[in-house]
Parts: C-alpha cells; structure tokens; sequence
C-alpha cells in the first residue's frame, strides 16, 4: 500500500491508475481494524504522499482538454477514500468502545453502602403512619407530659378516687404519692388537656408512652403506646364514631376491613364499647372451617382492637365543656397490639430491649 | 347451659356458642364456650363386686378390683379370681389407686379404647402384677371437674345399674360459657342476671328466681344490731336440725364444679350455689358458737380478727364488721371468721343475706388482699330485694338435702330502698346513639329491662332503676342500655367532617425530620425503659452538683433496683449496646429520643372537683407541680461504622460519627451546631464537645454533649473502649430551628478557587481558625471546608498546618483577580491576627 510503487506524473492520471490507487486505499481502510492502523491507512493513501494526492499534483502536466475528465475521476475516487475513512472511523470507534466497556465490567453483586443500614423503631414509625390517617381527614395530633397530674390521669376522666386502677398494684406513683402526681396509665390526660386548652370544636389524636405497673413478659410490658382519639362537637353520636373507626381501619389494614362495637365498660365513655376488627388476613373465613385455621385471628375472624365510646358528659363537665350543647366521642387501642397483629410481633420484650436486629426487621417506615 | 335453661326458654336448638353471640352483643364479654368432657367417651357404669387393697414396695396401697360393667362388655379373658370367689359375667379386673369406695358401690368405668380428658385413649395394661382392663375414673380424668381426691362413687339415687351410660347424669356434652363480666353489669354475675339478659336478646320468657320480695322488718329470729348504715338490710334465718354426715349431691357439685368452685360441705356449697343462681353472697354461721346478738359496726383501728383462712388481721377503723358478744365473727361481705365457722359437726345454722356499700366492701377487700367471689359481688353492689329469696332458697335447699328444719322466726333488719331516679329525653337516645328510636321503642327496651318508667308522653321520662342496676345513674347510662339492647351492629358508620386542621405542628414536623435524618444517616432507633438507678449516674461518673442528679422517684417502682425516672438516655443506651454485644451484634449506631425527668417544684398538684374545670389558679399550679420533661436525643456508637470490605479498610465507628449526629439532627431542622472543646461526664476530657447553637436573636444556648466516652465510663458500663455517645436537646433544637428562611439568589458567575493552608499553635482549633478566615475572607467567600491538617517536618514542633480550600464568587460580575487575592490575603490576615498564623507557602 506504500505510496512509492504508484505511477509517476500522468501515468497517475489514468482511469486505470486511479481506480488502481482507489482500490489499494480502499482495501487498506477496510483492512485497518484499530485507530492506529486506521491512522496509518490514512496517511498512506489520503494523505499529502498518497498516490491520489500525488496525481491531484500531476494534473498540470496532461494536456488541458483530458485535465477535466481526470479531474472529475480523480474528485470521486478521492471523495470515495473520505466516505469509506469516515466510515470505517465509526465503525472502528463503536468497536473499541464496545471492548473499552466489556474490559471495565464490574460485578454488580459485590455489597455497596453508603453507611450503615439506619431505622426507625416500628412503634415510631407506626405512630407516624396513624397520624398522617388522621391528619387527612383533618385532625390534629395532641400531646401531653408522660409524668401526669393525677386528676388529669382519672378524676377529669371519672374514675373516682375509690376506682380499683387508681391502686399501687396498677399505677406507677411520683414519690411524695401526697403530690398527687402520676406516670400516665393511659393517653387520656391528654384529651382532659386538648378540651381545656383548645377552642371547640376538638378533633384530635393523642399518641404516646404510657405506663402500667404491669408485668414484663411476652405479652405485656410496663411502658407501651397507645393512641387515642377525641372528637367533641355539635351534634356528634356513636355513628360518627364508628365511621372514623371504619375509616381508620382501612387506612390501616385494607379497603373494605370493617369493624364491630361490642358493648362495654369504661368510666370516662357512656355508651362504651370495645372495637373489634374484622380479621385483615382471613375476612372471616376461617371461622367454623377448620380447613383454613387463621393464625391472625385465632379462627375467630374477629381481632379485639381497642375500646370506645360516647365522651361522657361528667369528663365534658371536669373539663369546662357544657355536654348540653356538645356531645364527643372516643377511641383508643395499643399501638403494640396493633403491630403484633398487623406485623406478627411475637414477643413484646423485642420492643424495649434496644436489639438492633430488631429494629431493622421493618425495613423502611412502618409497613 | 342447663343451669341457665332452669330459667330461661331457650329454644332446645341454640347452642352455647349461639348463646354467646348474642350475650356478646349485649355487651358481656364471652371468653370461652366449653364442652364439658368434650371428646371423653365411651363410659360405662360398673359395680365393684370385689376388692383387695395391696401394698407395694414403694409405701403406696393399690386395689386389685373386680367391676361388673354388664355382661355386654364382658371381657374376653376372666380376670383371675379373688380368694377362689367366681367370677360372674361381664366382670373386669382393674386396678385402682383411689380408695374412696366399697365393694358394692357404683362407679364410673373406662374402657380400653375409652377417650379421657386430655385425649388420653385407654388400653389393657399389666400393672402391679395384674392385668388392670379398664380405669375408674375421677372427675378430672373426665374433664367435668377438677377434684382428683377420690373417684366418683354414684349415688343411688341416680338410678343408674352396672352396663349403663352415665354420660348425661355425668353432664358430658353440657356447655360452659367463661363470661368476663364488665364492672357496669355486676347483675350478670349471676345465672339470674344471665338468665335475664338472654331471655331479653333472645325475646324469650324468664322465670326470676327471686320469687318472694324482702318483707317488713321483722325481728322474730335471731337478733341482729345495725350499727353503721354501710349495711343497709340484714336477714338472718336459722336451719336446725341438720345431719352433719349429709353431703352435696352430684347435681350441685357439677354445678359448682362448671362455675370454678369446689365442693367443701353441704352448708358452704349450698351458699355458693344460691350465690351463683341468684347474686347475692350468703354466709352460713354455726349458730351454737354464736355469742349473743349479731351485731354490724365498723372497726377499731387495730381491733384483730382470725378469719377463716386462719391468718389474724389487723383491722382498719373503715372496715365494716359482723360482730356478736366475743367481737368480730367476719369481715363484711369479704370473709367470716374462723370462730363461728361451720365446721363437720355443725347441725345449727344462722343465714346471713345483707345489702353493705360496695366501696367500703371494695376498700376492706383491698386492704387486706382478699377478693372472692363474694367480696368481688359486693364491691360491685349486688341486689338488696334479693337477699331474703336468696335466703329462703338456701334454707329450703338445707332442709332438702340435710334434713334441716327451718325455723319459722326470721329476723330481717333494714330495707330495701329504690336507687334515684333520672329523667331522659326520649330523643337523647336517637340523638347519641346516631340512630332513630322511636320513644315507644326506648320505653319498652327500658321496662323489659326491670326500669320504672313514667311516660307523660311530654318527650321526658321519668325512671328508676331496678334495684340490681346502681350502674344506671345518668341519662347517658340509659342511652347505652337502649343502644346495647338494639344491638350496636345497627348503628350507621358516618365519617364526621372536622373542621379544616392545620397539619402537624412544627415541633412534630422537626422531631419527624430529625428521625427520618438521624435513621437515613445510618443510624438505628431504639426504644427504651425509662427507668433508672442510683448507680446510672454514679457509673456516669457525675459530680455531685450535676442537673442529672436531680431525679424523680417512683413511690412504687417495678423494680427496687430501678426507682428513678432517667434524667439522661445515656445509661439506657448503654445497657442496650451491651445487650446487643452479648447477642453478637458488636456493630452499632444506637440512637433514641424521648423524655428524660428532672426533678421540679416538689410542689403538690392540687385535685380540684369534676363538676367544673378547674379554676385558673389550680390549673396553674397544676402545670406547676409537674416535673420538667424534655425530649432528648441519644446516641451510642461502637465497632465499625463500615467493616472492611473489598472496597476498603475498616471505618471504626469513633467521636466523629458522635459529633455527626449531633450535625444532622441539627440540619435536619436547619441549624448548624458550634463545637467548643469540653470537659463533661462521662465524656473522654480530651475528646468532648459542647454543643452550641444559636437562636434567632443570635444568643447561644446548649445543645448538648458528644464525644469519645471516658475509658472509666466504658468500664463502669461494660462498653467496649473508644465506645463514643452524643445526648442533645430535642426541645432547645425545635425552640431555636429558624422560621421559613429566605432563598438566596444563585449567582452565574464563574468561581474562584483559592487554597490557604496556614500553621497554627496545636492549642488552637480548626473551628475557631476557620471562623477567623470566614471573618477575615468578607462577603466574597462562598464557602469553606478545612481539608488537610499536617504535622511533621514541615512545621515547627508543637504546630499543625491547616490546608482549607476557599470558594469565591460575587453575585453580580465575575471577580477579577486582584479582588480574590485581596479576599484571600485578607482571610489569613485574620486568622494571623487572631491566632497567629503563618501561611505556608
């Protein structure tokens, strides 16, 4: 492919020698397989020595009327050099891009990390979800002292002084117990507070730490969550609280879980009732069918979720609101027994013992 | 389940756990429906036709005993006989460990391939040196009762002969409900008030027990004395004449038995069964130990009684007595005392059925620790027009079953009186329960339920409760006993429109932020106890003037060991990372927040009425009262904060990542946190920082510590050395975070690049050279960052050279390069000025 054994001066200028030269640079750049040898075919036979650069020179010595027919030949063949160059340039780059990024593959399986894997406790990140529940249908989170005045922890709710929860075997007392100071048995105070802070009407959810001279077992634990809901209102019933229950309930578990008031007991509701959910795994069907056992709901389609009821007037009273005017209801369930049957938490020690395992076990928020 | 038929029409149909549906609707918790003997089966009558007793070796005297068991289930191999006495048909050989029974007498047979309690199957075994083919069976064994002192003997007149079935006179098959009753319904800690409620969901006819009303006082019987007027009816009846040897048959027993209670004599079990049916406690006295009047009073501070238990109490001047001439013969309504007992010679009895108040009942039942039955049905408040039908019943049941003879001189003392009455809306109902009750509706709902009403049809009524209802007070108590007895299912769900709310509030908006930081940062949060000990903050290492020595105590902590409340969330924290190193998890980056207590006032929170809110002043000294408790921000680091990997060596996890914490919390609610060396427990004195921040008016408060902990801390704690903490205030961090800022315009100009590096003092800190330079470099600087610090053969001992890369730009023009070298001259000069320090060139 050298330049040397090209004809010399007209000789060059022949058709024949042109498409002689042409052929020879043609095969040359088809021939390079890098950008070096690309580079040397170009100095070679589209460079300022290659033999159509060198017959390009010769065309003053042919005789004027054959210098334009050479010229014109000489013109496509030189133009056919560039387009086949530039081509094979593409063609070559693609390619030594292409082994370029095969030689850099890396294994995308070897573990990355920015920094260790972080948490946020499932309690914590429980009680953000069931906030952002309520605070869509336009409530607000309440808050309150975990070390509590005793009349806010029972009498404002109507537990009276003789009531059997206001005994050392139930409730942890600040010492002086003269002091009449305790650890909150439950997130109450906080709705006392919300009614005599808050301008009516009152929509508000209260969750927090709260504490029981308890066991600490599986199944128990001294200090655990709840949260607790008031709304106080004009013209509010039992039916209002049961649609905010069916709504919470879905936003928790699914869109059509229902729930189920059974009547019941507490001082501080009238009508009161304890709140069941309707079994967010099985729906009801494993009870009387023996075939499909639920582990959820014991088989019993139902999960007993928290109690509620009517606000009663004597707590509307303590708390400087005239039950004639107003009427309210409440609610309240454990955020521990909501995870255990929502996330299958089996021991509730897990939950205070601080166990790094644990808390990553759900990974992000609360699932 | 056949208790409750004795009263109620149930339809033969409705199982027990049908029953329980609807008794769960009227709002009484079922936690249980039982068969009794579920699964136990088949069983056979036998009799014993022959028995020895033969001691073994090991002290224990077993029977060898022949039972006819009819000559159906005759075996198919004889057993061997006894003293060459023939053996009949049907005849089995069996071995039995009980000896409570005669040849001759009736007992409860198990075969192999019989089913016992507990899914037991029976099979032919050689024991004791004979072919035992078949087991006597006790109540346990069959699961319809707990007593495994004997086996049953039947009596005769059950009626039942050798080869027969006893399934039915045993109860096999009858059902129990576990019932949790709620403190509102004590009424239906009866089969009466059970009876009642079921009759009214099921709308089907109810006998009451109660059959005969309390009669006018009467003083005919045995004399009894009110002294105090928390006993407001007491009647007392006498049964002469009793057999001392006559015990309670089957039928009662069973009964008692499916209640939880076990059978002791026939005056005791004929108590507890009429205070079972009907509600109301009975206590039987042995009349000829008692001394003259029955008198009720309460106590003497420190009067002394032996009860029946046996142990002497030491009585409290609120607590409500029986007494006679010799003193207290019971504490009322919580147990008798042992000197008037029955005992296995009683023939004579005195019947007491007396109303007391139920909070004194519920206060002597705590003090002296002593819930029973009764003591649980008086706190509660039982049925005063019941007591002398309850009465009766026992005494007629004594004469029946122990040959007793009523005496017809009664004593009845006090009265019967109606609880207040209440007034209701006809439309409250419909107004609360959000579901429309017709009046007519709410009135009739009200007088199936024993309620007076007196309908002017005015929209108001006039009520009063029956006397087994003291839970029906207020107009809202009758709301709920309509609502529960339409059923609560029939209430309508409607979401109520609140008012619009205005989101979280900033202060849970930062604690939301900082936590979703703090965990994106790599670190894990936990959850605490907030418990703690003395020797916490002496292992912290606390002077003795520090704040976190100014505790709260518990008065009645869970643990004698752990009184105090936490004033920091380091010792917790610690604990945890020791938890976690036991467990392997040597890695970690622990982090919580919560409340910490410090010690307030010590003044006492008032306890005004309920009537009304409190008045201004006793809010306020309510607030007042209340200890301090701010939330904080803890964190622990040990191990590695990267372990080696093939990326690289390992990162420890050190008082850097400590300090970081601190930073992002901070930036989290955009603040930025001042590092001031600091000597503080239980940090390391050369590796703490104070951390500071600024509020809006540029005053600077304490954010908190972070540093290395000091190596006797980690010791004291049982941390791994080099163990790093941070604790901050969560609170100062939310009351200083900046409002709503304003957005600086981002200039297009080209920057400008400048790196100083400048030898200072090792004394001196980066921080505050740094601050000398952002000082000195004026309003061109955009920022700063301290990226090498070197000490070596290139400085003097005892210096350090601190290289810094400078970022200029003005917002306007691009900076010409006199002004940059001006800038950058001028930050040096600063830093020289300030702390002396030289560039490098």
């Amino acid at each position: 492919m050298s330049a040397q054994n090209a004809p010399e001066g007209a000789d060059a200028l022949r058709p024949e020698a042109i498409e002689a030269s042409t052929s020879a640079a043609l095969a040359a750049i088809a021939a390079a397989g890098t950008m070096a040898e690309l580079k040397d075919a170009r100095l070679a036979h589209a460079g300022d020595r290659s033999a159509l650069a060198l017959a390009n020179r010769a065309i003053g010595s042919i005789p004027p009327t054959e210098r334009k027919e050479a010229g014109r030949l000489l013109g496509a063949a030189r133009a056919r050099v560039q387009q086949a160059l530039a081509e094979r340039t593409e063609q070559v780059e693609a390619a030594e891009l292409a082994r370029t990024l095969l030689a850099e593959t890396v294994d995308v399986t070897l573990p990355v990390e920015l920094q260790p894997e972080g948490a946020i406790h499932p309690i914590r990140g429980l009680i953000d979800l069931m906030s952002d529940v309520f605070v869509a249908m336009g409530w607000e989170v309440a808050e309150g002292p975990e070390l509590e005045a005793e009349w806010l922890n029972f009498d404002a709710l109507n537990i009276g002084a003789d009531h059997p929860s206001r005994g050392e075997t139930d409730t942890l007392f600040v010492e002086p117990v003269s002091n009449h100071l305790v650890m909150r048995t439950h997130t109450s105070p906080v709705q006392a507070r919300a009614l005599l802070t808050r301008d009516l009407p009152v929509y508000v959810i209260c969750p927090g730490k709260t504490y029981r001279a308890d066991e600490y077992d599986a199944t128990h634990l001294p200090v655990f969550h709840q949260v607790e809901g008031l709304a106080v209102d004009k013209g509010l019933s039992l039916a209002h609280l049961r649609g905010t229950l069916d709504h919470f309930a879905q936003a928790m578990f699914g869109a059509g879980i229902r729930t189920r008031m059974r009547p019941h007991y507490f001082p501080f509701t009238e009508p009161s009732a304890e709140v069941d959910l309707q079994c967010f795994v099985c729906r009801g069907e494993s009870v009387g069918n023996p075939d499909r056992p639920c582990r959820t709901c014991k088989s019993e389609g139902w999960i007993e979720w928290g109690g509620c009821g009517v606000v009663n007037p004597r707590v509307l009273r303590a708390c400087g609101v005239d039950p004639e005017v107003y009427s309210g209801f409440a609610f309240g369930m454990g955020i521990e027994r909501t995870l255990q049957s929502r996330n299958n938490l089996s021991d509730m020690r897990d939950l205070v013992e601080g166990d790094v395992r644990f808390s990553r076990t759900l990974k992000g928020v609360a699932r | 389940m056949s208790w409750l038929r004795d009263w109620v029409a149930l339809p033969e149909h409705v199982t027990g756990q049908e029953l329980s549906e609807v008794l769960i609707r009227a709002g009484l918790e079922v936690e249980t429906v039982d068969s009794v003997g579920e699964g136990v089966g088949p069983l056979v009558v036998g009799r014993v036709v022959d028995l020895v007793d033969e001691p073994q070796k090991n002290g224990k005297i077993i029977r060898w005993c022949h039972v006819d068991v009819g000559a159906a289930l005759a075996p198919d191999v004889p057993p061997a006989p006894v003293a060459d006495r023939p053996i009949t048909e049907g005849v089995r050989g069996i071995i039995c460990g009980a000896h409570n029974f005669a040849v001759g007498d009736l007992v409860v047979v198990g075969l192999p391939g019989t089913v016992l309690a507990g899914g037991f199957t029976l099979s032919s075994r050689k024991t004791y040196g004979h072919l035992s083919d078949g087991m006597i069976c006790a109540e346990d064994e069959l699961g319809i009762g707990v007593d495994h002192s004997g086996i049953i003997v039947l009596p005769p007149e059950a009626g039942l002969a050798a080869g027969d079935d006893p399934s039915s006179y045993l109860g096999l098959g009858d059902q129990v409900l576990d019932i949790n009753v709620s403190p509102d319904m004590a009424y239906c800690l009866s089969i009466r008030g059970l009876a009642r409620e079921a009759a009214q969901a099921l709308e089907v006819a109810f006998a009451d027990v109660v059959d005969r009303a309390v009669p006018g006082a009467v003083a005919d019987g045995y004399p009894v004395v009110l002294d105090d007027a928390a006993c407001s009816l007491f009647v007392a009846l006498r049964v002469f004449g009793i057999d001392p040897s006559a015990t309670s048959p089957r039928w009662l027993q069973r009964r008692l038995s499916m209640a939880g209670m076990r059978s002791i004599s026939l005056p005791v079990d004929v108590t507890n069964y009429v205070m079972l049916e009907v509600g109301q406690p009975l206590h039987a006295y042995d009349a000829s130990k008692l001394r003259g009047a029955i008198r009720v009073r309460k106590a003497s501070e420190g009067e002394l009684i032996v009860t029946l238990d046996d142990v002497r109490r030491t009585l409290a001047a609120d607590d409500l007595l029986i007494t006679d001439d010799s003193g207290p013969i019971g504490i009322a309504g919580v147990m008798g005392g042992a000197s008037t007992e029955c005992d296995p010679a009683t023939t004579d009895i005195v019947l007491e059925a007396a109303a007391f108040d139920p909070p004194t009942i519920s206060r002597s039942m705590r003090r002296h620790g002593l819930p029973s039955e009764a003591s649980k049905r008086f706190e509660r408040g039982t049925d005063p027009a019941a007591s002398y039908a309850a009465a009766q019943l026992a005494a007629r049941l004594l004469v029946e079953l122990g040959g007793g003879t009523l005496s017809a001189d009664e004593t009845v003392v006090g009265g019967v009186t109606d609880l207040p009455g209440q007034r209701l809306r006809t439309d409250l109902p419909s107004q609360i329960l959000g579901l429309e009750v017709p009046a007519k509706r709410v009135v009739q709902i009200l007088r199936a339920g024993g309620v007076a009403v007196t309908d002017d049809e005015d929209g108001v009524l006039d009520l009063v409760p029956p006397t087994w209802r003291r839970d029906l007070r207020d107009p809202y108590d009758y709301v709920e006993e309509v609502g529960r007895k339409i059923g609560f299912d029939e209430i309508p769900s409607i979401v109520p429109t609140p008012p619009t709310g205005r989101g979280l509030t900033r202060a849970q908006v930062i604690r939301r932020a900082v936590t979703h930081a703090l965990a994106d940062a790599g670190f894990t949060q936990v959850l605490l106890l907030p418990f703690a000990s003395g020797d916490d903050l002496d292992r912290l290492g606390l002077p003795a003037d520090d704040r976190r020595r100014a505790t709260v105590r518990l008065a009645n902590p869970l643990a004698e060991t752990s009184p105090y409340l936490r004033t920091s969330l380091l010792p917790g924290l610690f604990a945890a990372v020791q938890r976690n190193t036991s467990r392997g998890n040597d890695d970690l980056a622990l982090f919580e927040s919560g409340a910490v207590f410090r010690a307030g006032s010590g003044s006492a929170a008032p306890v005004p009425g309920v009537e009304q809110r409190p008045a201004q002043d006793e809010w306020a000294a309510m607030q007042a009262a209340l200890p301090a408790q701010p939330w904080h921000l803890g964190a622990v680091l040990t191990g590695a904060w990267r372990p080696a990997g093939w990326a690289g060596a390992v990162e420890p996890a050190s008082w850097q990542h400590a300090l970081a914490f601190a930073d992002v919390a901070a930036a989290a609610a955009g603040v930025t946190v001042r590092r001031v060396a600091d000597e503080h427990a239980p940090f390391h004195p050369g590796r703490c920082a104070k951390l500071l921040v600024s509020t809006s008016e540029g005053d600077e408060v304490l954010f908190g510590h972070a540093g290395e902990l000091h190596p006797l801390a980690c010791r004291a704690f049982g941390l791994p050395p080099r163990t790093a903490a941070v604790e901050v205030s969560l609170d100062v961090l939310i009351e200083v975070a900046p409002g709503p800022g304003s957005i600086a315009p981002v200039s297009p100009h080209p920057v400008a690049k400048e790196d100083v590096a400048v030898v200072v003092a090792e004394a001196v800190s980066a921080g505050e050279v740094q601050a000398a330079l952002v000082a000195g470099a004026g309003e061109l600087l955009e920022s700063i960052r301290l990226f090498d610090v070197y000490r070596g053969a290139q400085v003097p001992d005892g210096s350090k050279s601190l290289a810094f890369a400078l970022r200029f730009r003005a917002p306007d023009r691009t900076l010409k390069d006199a002004e940059i070298a001006a800038a950058r001259d001028a930050a040096v000069a600063e830093a020289a000025r300030a702390f002396g320090a030289v560039q490098r060139a």
